[in-house]
Formats: structure tokens, C-alpha cells, sequence
């Protein structure tokens, strides 16, 4: 279990106030211009040793993703972009970042600002966390008055400044590409890649975007250093991460442990164990709704990593724990996600926008049993032909929780649609 | 993104403009973002024109913040159709939000769902009789460890179930709304104490 002394985020179930004093004394702000000073190359290659992977679901190195910003300065703005606009169903974790500790988050941006060379940031944040913003918008006030923000910033000759930006209920503005579109003015849909956001970006300029958890654990990262936040978690998996414990369990919650902690551990340590306990558990999505079902044989062992959750053919995703006991009807859980899929699609792509409504209209039939045995296979055939046919990853993580299904849970789909046709029969 | 529901020409008012409170609301949003990059400010105002206009954007609004921002219209009318947080017609003066994805679900929604139609008498995108209540469901909340979870105007009400959804609608009936985040033990995100 980590100890608390390792963990980042200590005021995350806000038992104490966000604001900058209380923040300063949980030891935020702390040697910032310092840390500004060492330049952004070490920065930069300080992110990269600490081997953080991108906490947002993709889990790309976030020191090699700084590393793509051009070198050299024309003089034009190039921004941060934070993407604040959690909505990955299972997953609720940035909103404790953002409303019980915003200056690691603010402080954060201007670190990753520095190592990226950007001149301002700005947090894309769900339109839906209406009262999180507020909170954020003021510790961003607070920042500027106390010179931690703004022209040389932190009196560290360095300018930067930081923005807040409100969503309006739209899933795919969590696609980078969209989210810029979408901080442009525009409706939120994906772009093309390349050109990529290093490349050009939010109007045009160089532009990286990276998750709330990535960016509010840099400061502490380059504190304390690349060594010690590598020393968690297994090689390349490394460090602490926040986990979303939800579904059926007997105490839900957030909380901050080492990748590679088992799934069970994790459970059981942090949220009571399954409700029913662990011979009650059915399955689990492990990473958010996009990663790939685990049966319960597969939990049994399963690490919490990004590598751990491949080798069962799933992901790590946004560390999202959905938890499902043996009281479930697993079908209608998929079915009920297929709708959120068809919802979202933000329309671009026909694969997408056609499929995920096919899809959902199967699945609606697959949870009565209203169906041939055939058309399992048929579904799975169309998730493949929606999976890397769209401009975005929206396809993909629509496809996969449907493919994880079938994989696992063949007899079930099976059995519904014998018993529907042998009740025909018999009538 | 079909199903957009706009108000009727005898609901539109012919006019619309920011108050002066939101006009320098709306200035102050515009100067976030670099010159000649106004249009990034049209999320904003379209949220601001909504608070204004009682909770719905009407067809003037439009007009009136694509003219302030030098946009053509129908740019606007394209991102106030493609966010669901827009309403262009008039709902409820208090907009009951109740998030039934996954998590939710697996949590008991389907109670708070009931709790919500029996406490208002009112179906799913419908408005009540009087005008103060409408009833929405939404797609993942993001707040999944507090399930299920409703939004009602800008705050959310965490931890359900049945009973205390119907308590909690009875309080806004009377006027007497509750502190938002969970209606049980917890503060937060914590687990609850054995």
C-alpha cells in the first residue's frame, strides 16, 4: 500500500481548503522559480526519467510528448492545452484535483509551460463541473496576485499566462484534436492527424495537451525528483496513480496508490471489497468504459498497469475501476454503454455515426434475447469495421468494450437468445 | 445531435442583448483569448445569454453574439446545436439532470430515475405544468464514485437513492435546496466509514 507520505495528491477528498495558503503549507509553490531556473531541458528530460505515462487513458511518455514542441522560438505564441473535460464513464478523478487541490494543477501548467516552451495555457474544463470551475478560476486569480502567474511569473523571468475555458456537455471534446477545435469557437469535432498539435494546434501554433493528472503531478514530480517517482510501479509503468472505484463495491472512492497494485488488493484495501465479496464479482471494466471487460479469473490476478492490462487484451485506461457482481444483467451494463458510444459520436465519421447506432439497436435486442445466433458474430464484425476507421479514437473505444464483451460472455449472449427461442417454441 | 428542440416564433423575443453586468462579463471573456480569436469566446457567451435568458437561448441571442464576435450566424448556430448544455427552448426554471450511464446504472439510477418522474409527474425531456421543473437524462456525469448522481441547475447531488431523491426534490419544491454533493455521510470522494 503507498504510504502516505508518497502520495501527491494529500488533499484530495478536501479535508483541507484549496486555497493558496492552505496549498503552500501542503508544500505547492514550494521552489518553483528554482525548479524554473534549471531550464527547460531539464525539465524536459526530468519528465522523461520519471517515466510518467500520460494519465488521460492513452498513456503516452509525457517527457518524449513535451519533447515534440519545436525548439526554436519565433516569438509566436505555442501553447498548453489542459484537458479537464473528464467524461469517460467510470472516471472521476481530475474533478478532486480540480476542486480540493487547483494550485497543483495551476502550478503544474506553468512547469509544463516552462519545459514546453509555451507562452500561455488553457484549461478545457466539462461545462457540467460548473461549481469545480469556479473553484478553479479563483486559485488562477489567486496565482496572478500573488505573481506566481502572469509576467515573469514567480519572479522567474519568464511570462505565462493561464485560462480557463467552460465546455458545454460534449464527450468528444476529450479528443485533443476536438477540444482544440472546440476552444477555437467550433463545433467539437476531431481533426485529421498530421498535422499533430506539436505541429500545429490551438490556432495553428505548436500546442500540447495533456490531462489534469499528468499535468498537476509534475511539480511534485520534479521536486522530489525523477528517481523517486520512478521508484513505484513496475518498469516502464511507473509511479502513483489516482484510482476511481465505482459499481459494486461496499465503500466506492478515489484514492492514490503505486501502478501495479493487484486489482483485488485495490478492491479490497480501498473499497471494502465487492459487495457480497470477491466470490460475488462477475466482472470488472478496469481503465473506464472504453478498456476491454475482465471476467472474474482474469481479476483474480490482474495488475494495475498499463502492461498488466494488455496481457488480458484490455487497458489501463484512466485507471476507472467499474465493478460488477454477480447480480448484474452484463448485457443490458453493454448495452447501456452502446447507447453512450451512439450519443457521443460527435457525427464526422460513418463508421462511427452509422455503426455505433447499429450497434446500440443490436445490443438493445441481445439484452432480450431477440436475436439469431449469427448475429453475434455480425456484431462483432461491424465493431470491427468501425475500430480504426475514424478520423478519432471515438471508434475504437466505442468498439472495444462491445468486442470484451463477446469475448467473455459468448454463453451468456448465447443463452438469452436459446431461451427466447425455445420459450417461442413451446408457446 | 437530431432531435433539437427550437422554440416557436411566438416564443422568440425579437431583441436580444447582454445586460450591462454581462456585457462587461462577455468583454472580459473575449480578452482570454488573442486578438482576432474572439469566435473561441462563443461557448462562453452562449452559456452567458442562457443564464440571462431564464435557461434557454433564443433565436436573437444567436444573432446578437454572432454580430459581437464577427462571426456568421450559422457558426453559431452550429455549436449551439452540437453542445447538449444548450437549450433553445424554453425548460424548466430548475433542470433536473439524472446521469444513467454504466456507472450510475449499476448503482440504482433506475430508482432515482423513478423517484425523479413520480416527485414531478413528469416524463423524461418533459417540463411541468407550471414551468418549474424539467426532467433531462444525461450521459456519464463524471462523478462515478458518488452514484448515482443527479445535477439539478449547476449542482450536483451525490450518493441516491430512492428516498432521498424524492426528499431532495420535495426540498427544491419548497424552495429549500440542500448543500449540493452526496446526501450521505461522506464529504467526498472518500470511502465511507464502516
Amino acid at each position: 500500500m503507498l504510504d502516505l507520505k508518497d502520495r501527491i495528491f494529500t488533499n484530495l477528498y478536501g479535508a483541507d481548503t484549496w486555497n493558496l495558503d492552505a496549498a503552500k503549507k501542503r508544500g505547492d509553490w514550494d521552489g518553483t522559480k528554482e525548479i524554473i531556473a534549471k531550464g527547460r531541458d531539464w525539465i524536459v528530460e526530468e519528465m522523461k526519467a520519471s517515466g510518467m505515462r500520460g494519465r488521460g487513458g492513452a498513456g503516452f511518455p509525457t517527457g518524449l510528448k513535451w519533447s515534440f514542441m519545436p525548439k526554436n522560438d519565433d516569438g509566436k505564441p505555442r501553447y498548453l492545452v489542459v484537458n479537464a473535460d473528464e467524461g469517460e464513464p467510470g472516471t472521476c478523478k481530475d474533478r478532486d484535483i480540480i476542486r480540493n487541490d487547483p494550485h497543483k494543477l495551476v502550478e503544474g501548467c506553468l512547469l509544463a509551460g516552462v519545459g514546453l516552451g509555451a507562452t500561455a495555457g488553457y484549461i478545457y474544463i466539462r461545462g457540467e463541473f460548473h461549481n469545480e470551475a469556479n473553484i478553479l478560476d479563483a486559485a488562477i486569480q489567486e496565482a496572478y496576485d500573488a505573481g506566481l502567474l502572469g509576467k515573469n511569473a514567480c519572479g522567474a523571468s519568464y511570462d505565462f499566462d493561464l485560462y480557463l475555458h467552460r465546455g458545454a456537455g460534449a464527450y468528444i471534446c476529450g479528443e485533443e484534436t476536438a477540444l482544440i477545435e472546440s476552444l477555437e469557437g467550433k463545433k467539437g469535432q476531431p481533426r485529421l492527424k498530421p498535422p499533430f498539435p506539436a505541429m500545429a494546434g490551438l490556432y495553428g501554433r505548436p500546442t500540447t495537451v495533456n490531462n489534469v493528472e499528468t499535468i498537476a503531478a509534475a511539480p511534485t514530480i520534479l521536486r522530489r525528483g525523477a528517481a523517486w517517482f520512478s521508484s513505484f510501479g513496475r518498469e516502464n509503468n511507473a509511479g502513483t496513480k489516482l484510482f476511481c472505484i465505482s459499481g459494486h463495491v461496499n465503500t466506492p472512492c478515489n484514492v492514490e496508490e503505486s501502478m501495479g497494485i493487484t486489482l483485488k488488493e485495490l478492491i479490497e484495501r480501498h473499497a471494502g471489497g465487492v459487495r457480497g465479496g470477491w466470490d460475488n464479482l462477475l466482472a470488472v471494466i478496469p481503465g473506464g468504459s472504453s478498456t476491454p471487460v475482465l471476467p472474474k479469473h482474469i481479476c483474480d490476478t490482474a495488475i494495475m498497469d498499463f502492461d498488466g492490462l494488455r496481457e488480458h487484451q484490455s487497458g489501463l485506461g484512466t485507471a476507472a475501476v467499474i465493478v460488477m457482481d454477480k447480480s448484474t444483467d452484463i448485457v443490458k451494463a453493454f448495452a447501456r454503454l452502446s447507447y453512450f458510444y451512439m450519443h457521443e459520436s460527435c457525427g464526422q465519421c460513418t463508421p462511427c455515426r452509422e455503426g455505433f447506432g447499429w450497434v446500440y439497436r443490436v445490443m438493445q435486442r441481445m439484452v432480450t434475447g431477440d436475436a439469431r445466433i449469427e448475429e453475434i458474430d455480425m456484431l462483432q464484425q461491424v465493431t470491427k469495421e468501425i475500430e480504426g476507421h475514424t478520423i478519432c479514437a471515438h471508434g475504437d473505444g466505442g468498439s472495444w468494450p462491445i468486442q470484451g464483451m463477446i469475448r467473455h460472455f459468448r454463453p451468456e449472449l448465447e443463452r438469452r437468445i436459446q431461451e427466447r427461442l425455445a420459450a417461442a417454441r413451446a408457446a | 445531435m437530431s432531435g433539437i428542440e427550437i422554440a416557436p416564433d411566438h416564443l422568440q423575443p425579437s431583441s436580444f442583448a447582454f445586460t450591462e453586468e454581462n456585457l462587461a462579463k462577455a468583454k472580459s471573456t473575449i480578452a482570454k483569448y488573442p486578438e482576432r480569436k474572439q469566435q473561441s469566446a462563443v461557448m462562453p457567451l452562449l452559456d452567458l445569454a442562457q443564464r440571462q435568458n431564464g435557461g434557454w437561448v433564443p433565436r436573437a441571442a444567436i444573432e446578437y453574439i454572432a454580430d459581437m464576435l464577427e462571426m456568421p450566424s450559422i457558426r453559431v448556430w452550429e455549436v449551439a446545436t452540437f453542445y447538449t448544455m444548450y437549450f433553445l427552448a424554453p425548460k424548466g426554471k430548475t433542470k433536473v439532470h439524472v446521469c444513467t450511464t454504466t456507472p450510475c446504472w449499476l448503482r440504482g439510477s433506475d430508482d432515482v430515475v423513478k423517484a425523479c418522474k413520480e416527485s414531478l409527474g413528469i416524463g423524461m425531456g418533459e417540463t411541468t405544468s407550471d414551468g418549474a421543473f424539467s426532467l433531462h437524462e444525461v450521459e456519464c456525469a463524471g462523478a462515478c464514485v458518488n452514484a448515482p448522481v443527479v445535477q439539478i441547475n449547476d449542482d450536483y447531488y451525490e450518493d441516491l437513492n430512492y428516498e432521498s431523491t424524492k426528499r431532495l426534490l420535495e426540498a427544491f419544491k419548497a424552495g429549500e435546496p440542500p448543500k449540493p454533493g452526496p446526501l450521505s455521510e461522506r464529504r467526498g470522494s472518500e470511502p465511507a466509514k464502516a
